[in-house]
């Protein structure tokens, strides 16, 4: 296919905005999805993701924006006039006609050839042969989402939506299920927008991740991108963990941007500081923080933090995770793998922490530190 | 164990089973009654409540009591005109009460449990007055007994299939637009046989209500005879044998059709099987 076409068929979407009475789920959002991505919207509840993806599937209708697939403006088509098809969070599945009918649907709908081999050819991609003339109460929860995967692909749409077509799984048929849609969708080549409000599934499966937040995308991007460098403490938290530390900008320094943390200078790398700001907040990751023992030569030079109590040791098999009580108060998350050649420390052990300058980022003292963290 | 706590045991683990087999008998043995009275000779006895001897007499000659297949047959197309247009109306009303909004929704709810509340002496004695006030006093009949039937059908319908509208996941529709069926394909692929059961138990539903109604159809008569007013004419002067034959025969339909839809459903499942 010519890069031309290819590119004729991406998603966009431009401020779009949706709302329910007086109450705004999605808000003035831009998106753009290049044909053939797998792309992961990634938020918490009510965020807005199932309304963003029912828009682009014609089931709820913008207060005001455009969506477009390539040239196509199909801002208001009814859904069966869109190229895009959608896996139910609840996969509804029609109960009435069994397996090969329900893949089959969509085909009948518009008069295609060859409806039986075509389906054939889909129950052997989602590995459901033999399974043709069950009906769908008749199936295992994994295999009903792998029909209502097929019902949808078989189309052959330039958008597949899944709304969190894992979440019903349990956990070991959830990771089983994120390979296997991966290999379908290297397989097919299709366009996927997968909702999920789990960040692991999101880093793993997708190319893309945006990062929705009160109906809006906070930050966008590729998977470790997001995750080394975040631009809002929200993507910070929610993304893996971070600890966020409150200090005063002090000024440029080449590639770096200085700041007091508590009356310890630090250095943060010039592109990863996201804030224009007098103050800020200085942020790493637990797993970039090393732990030592007093006055011993950590590996890492500047940002050198002393006078740390341990206050918490969990053994976790891979690593070991501390939390650090330091001089200001604040407790810190270290993380350490656990390659047997370093000491574990004990509840209240005096320790020394250090991290590599350009693991950190800066941001804006104006966000909530806590945003992003799910209390659960 | 001794023998007693066997026995105790024995009691306690069948228990359930007698009593399901007592209830059964009880729901029963009054239908048994009637088939058995089917076959009844009464000779010249004055007491038809006994059996006397066995004949087959009452099947041979079903419509002997004069008036009686002819009540039958009224009744027969009374109930199949009323339960096709009652179905009708209440099935279109129930989707409109489950799928639109509009103010006085809840109302409206409400309002279609009345006459399967109110006394039907009452509704009766109300539907004789209307007719007789708009001029249909002397034409009371056919239509009027249509009527009043269409009338205490029509709540029971919108009733069942609500419930089963009610029970449907919307999304099972949003699925079908998405899988580029229009509104009307939509509607005839998917809402239709979904809502089908709920709308065939409602037929079901109306058709005995309306064969068996006494009271209303009394009322709005005039001089026309249906089945359960000839019974009860007929029940001054004793019962002719062939109303058990009529009544048999009802049973024998109304069990066939269960079997039948039962059959259907285990066919089917064998197909999957297989
Ligand atoms: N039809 C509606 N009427 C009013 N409010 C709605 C409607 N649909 C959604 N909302 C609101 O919009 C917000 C976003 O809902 P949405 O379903 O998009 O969330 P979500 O991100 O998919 O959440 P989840 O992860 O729980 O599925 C929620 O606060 C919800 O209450
Ligand atoms: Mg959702």
């Amino acid at each position: 296919m010519s890069q031309a076409s290819e590119g004729s068929r991406s998603l966009h979407l431009s401020q779009v905005t949706k709302e329910f009475a007086s109450f705004t789920a999605v808000d003035s959002l831009d998106l753009d999805v290049a044909h053939g991505s797998f792309f992961a919207l990634l938020g918490p509840s009510g965020c807005g993701k199932t309304t963003t993806l029912r828009m682009v599937a014609g089931l709820e209708t913008p207060t005001s924006g455009s969506i477009r697939i390539g040239d196509t403006d199909i801002t208001y088509a009814k859904p069966y006039q869109r190229p895009v098809n959608t896996v139910f969070q609840s996969y509804a599945l029609f109960p009435h006609l069994d397996v090969h009918e329900n893949i089959a649907f969509g085909l009948r709908r518009r008069r295609s050839a060859e409806v039986d081999r075509q389906v054939k050819d889909m129950l052997d991609l989602v590995e459901l042969d033999g399974q043709a003339r069950k009906k769908p109460h008749q199936l295992s929860g994994g295999q009903q989402q792998r029909v209502a995967l097929a019902r949808a692909l078989v189309n052959g749409p330039d958008v597949l939506l899944l709304d969190e077509p894992l979440g019903a799984l349990d956990l070991k048929l959830r990771r089983a299920m994120q390979i296997e849609l991966k290999r379908i969708q290297t397989e097919v080549g299709l366009t996927f927008v997968h909702v999920t409000h789990d960040q692991e599934e999101a880093m793993t499966m997708a190319d893309t991740v945006a990062v929705m937040n009160a109906g809006v995308i906070e930050q966008m991007g590729a998977p470790a991108e997001l995750y080394e460098n975040p631009r809002t403490t929200f993507v910070a938290n929610f993304l893996g963990q971070s600890n966020l530390i409150a200090g005063k900008v002090l000024g440029r320094d080449g590639d770096f941007v200085k700041v007091d943390m508590h009356g310890i200078a630090v250095s943060v790398p010039a592109q990863r500081a996201h804030t224009d700001g007098t103050e800020g907040w200085v942020g790493i990751r637990p797993e970039k923080v090393l732990i030592a023992e007093v006055g011993e030569d950590i590996d890492a030079p500047g940002n050198h933090l002393e006078g740390g109590i341990v206050t918490d040791v969990s053994f976790v098999g891979v690593s070991t995770q501390y939390l650090v009580r330091m001089p200001w108060g604040q407790e810190l998350q270290v993380f350490e793998q656990n390659t047997g050649r370093r000491k574990i420390f004990a509840h209240g052990e005096k320790v020394d922490l250090s991290w590599r300058p350009e693991y950190a980022f800066l941001l804006d003292s104006s966000q909530d530190v806590n945003a992003g963290i799910e209390d659960d | 164990m001794s023998p007693l706590a066997r026995a105790g045991r024995w009691v306690r683990g069948h228990l359930v089973l007698g009593l399901g087999v007592l209830v059964l008998a009880y729901m029963f043995v009054p239908i048994a009654v009637v088939v058995l009275m089917s076959f009844n000779d009464p000779g010249k006895s004055k007491n038809v409540y006994a059996f006397r001897g066995f004949t087959l007499h009452n099947w041979e000659h079903p419509c002997g009591p004069a008036g009686m297949c002819h009540a039958v047959g009224l009744s027969v197309s009374i109930g199949l005109l009323a339960t096709l247009v009652a179905t009708i109306i209440g099935s279109m009303a129930a989707f409109g009460l489950v799928r639109h909004e509009f103010s006085g929704r809840g109302l409206a709810n409400t309002i279609i449990f009345l006459p399967m509340a109110s006394p039907e002496i009452v509704m009766g004695s109300s539907l004789l007055a209307l007719f007789v006030s708009t001029g249909f006093g002397g034409r009371l009949g056919f239509w009027t007994i249509f009527v009043a039937h269409v009338m205490f059908c029509l709540s029971f319908v919108i009733v069942t299939v609500r419930a089963r509208l009610a029970g449907l996941d919307d999304n099972l529709e949003q699925a079908a637009m998405d899988l580029y069926a229009d509104e009307r394909q939509t509607f005839w692929r998917v809402t239709f046989p979904l809502a089908l059961p709920g709308i065939l138990g409602a037929a079901l539903l109306s058709f005995s209500l309306s064969f068996d109604d006494f009271i209303i159809t009394n009322l709005n008569a005039g001089q026309t005879t249906t089945f359960p007013m000839f019974v009860w004419g007929a029940a001054q002067r004793g019962v002719p044998m062939q109303v058990n034959v009529i009544g048999t025969v009802m049973f024998v339909i109304a069990i066939a059709i269960v079997l039948g839809g039962e059959l259907n459903n285990r066919r089917r499942a064998r197909a999957l099987v297989g």
